[in-house]
């Protein structure tokens, strides 16, 4: 540190001249305007490596999405027998993989619907109350519509995931997931 | 031949480039919860244009980085 050279002049936090300053200040000094220099410096690496940790991130989602695609259509696989739900009953099940819960629904006695029961907010399990005519996640009150899925209230934005459905041989069965924006 | 920045001319060129850096990083972030809500959704379309943004973003990024520790330089 110098104190001829004014570009090289490092001015204490106080801004009081050096003669003004404490005496461990004078014995131990702190290029003060360098130190400023380095942390700024610093913070920007900083912020570089979270903008790689950002792009990770996509590139994560990139790969989810291309596995997603190369899955390709789930199978089609039995739900229940149609004599095994009651009309306004319901019945949880796991598709397409085991850790996939759903939910079908017995809307009215020719009348299915089938949804993941996971919350687009944050995965809570959402429960169905047919008497009202929605699905509920008790989780921070989120509400859909029974019959399409669509969020109604509270904080979920995105519909939840359709299950297709196929009737055939007194049973029902689950033919697809139907992501929806 | 070039001369050399001042100490407090560094200052504000570091200052000013940190805060390009700090739009470009807070962009990504807008741009990571939107492909994330965009994949949720079941919408493909949006994910390998918004990751190739994203890593525009980064080069962007470390090149300004690289320059902040040129200018150090003797």
């Amino acid at each position: 540190m110098s104190r001829e050279n004014p570009d090289q002049l490092s001015v204490p936090p106080d801004g009081k001249p050096y003669h003004q300053q404490p005496q461990w200040r004078n014995d131990f000094p702190i290029d003060w305007p360098q130190d400023e220099l380095v942390a700024r410096r610093d913070f920007t690496k900083f912020l570089v490596l979270t903008s790689f940790a950002f792009v990770v991130g996509q590139v994560w989602i990139a790969f989810e999405n291309f596995a997603r695609k190369r899955r390709g259509r789930p199978p089609i696989r039995m739900i229940a027998k149609l004599a095994a739900i009651p009309a306004g009953g319901s019945v949880t099940f796991a598709y397409p993989d085991a850790h996939d819960d759903c939910v079908l629904i017995r809307t009215a006695a020719d009348r299915f619907v089938a949804y993941s029961q996971k919350c687009t907010h944050l995965s809570c399990a959402v429960t169905p109350q047919i008497e009202k005519n929605c699905l509920y996640c008790p989780c921070h009150h989120g509400f859909f519509d029974l019959a399409t899925g669509v969020p109604t209230g509270g904080p979920p934005r995105r519909p939840l995931p359709r299950i297709t459905l196929e009737i055939r041989d007194g049973a029902i069965y689950a033919t697809g997931v139907e992501v929806r924006a | 031949m070039r001369r050399p920045f001042s100490r407090q001319q560094k200052m504000t060129i570091v200052f000013g480039i940190l805060c390009i850096v700090l739009i470009i990083v807070v962009l990504q972030l807008w741009l990571l919860t939107a492909t994330m809500n965009a994949f949720l959704g079941g919408e493909e379309a949006v994910i390998n244009p918004a990751a190739i943004a994203s890593m525009v973003c980064l080069l962007l990024n470390a090149g300004l980085l690289w320059y902040v520790y040129q200018m150090e330089r003797p």
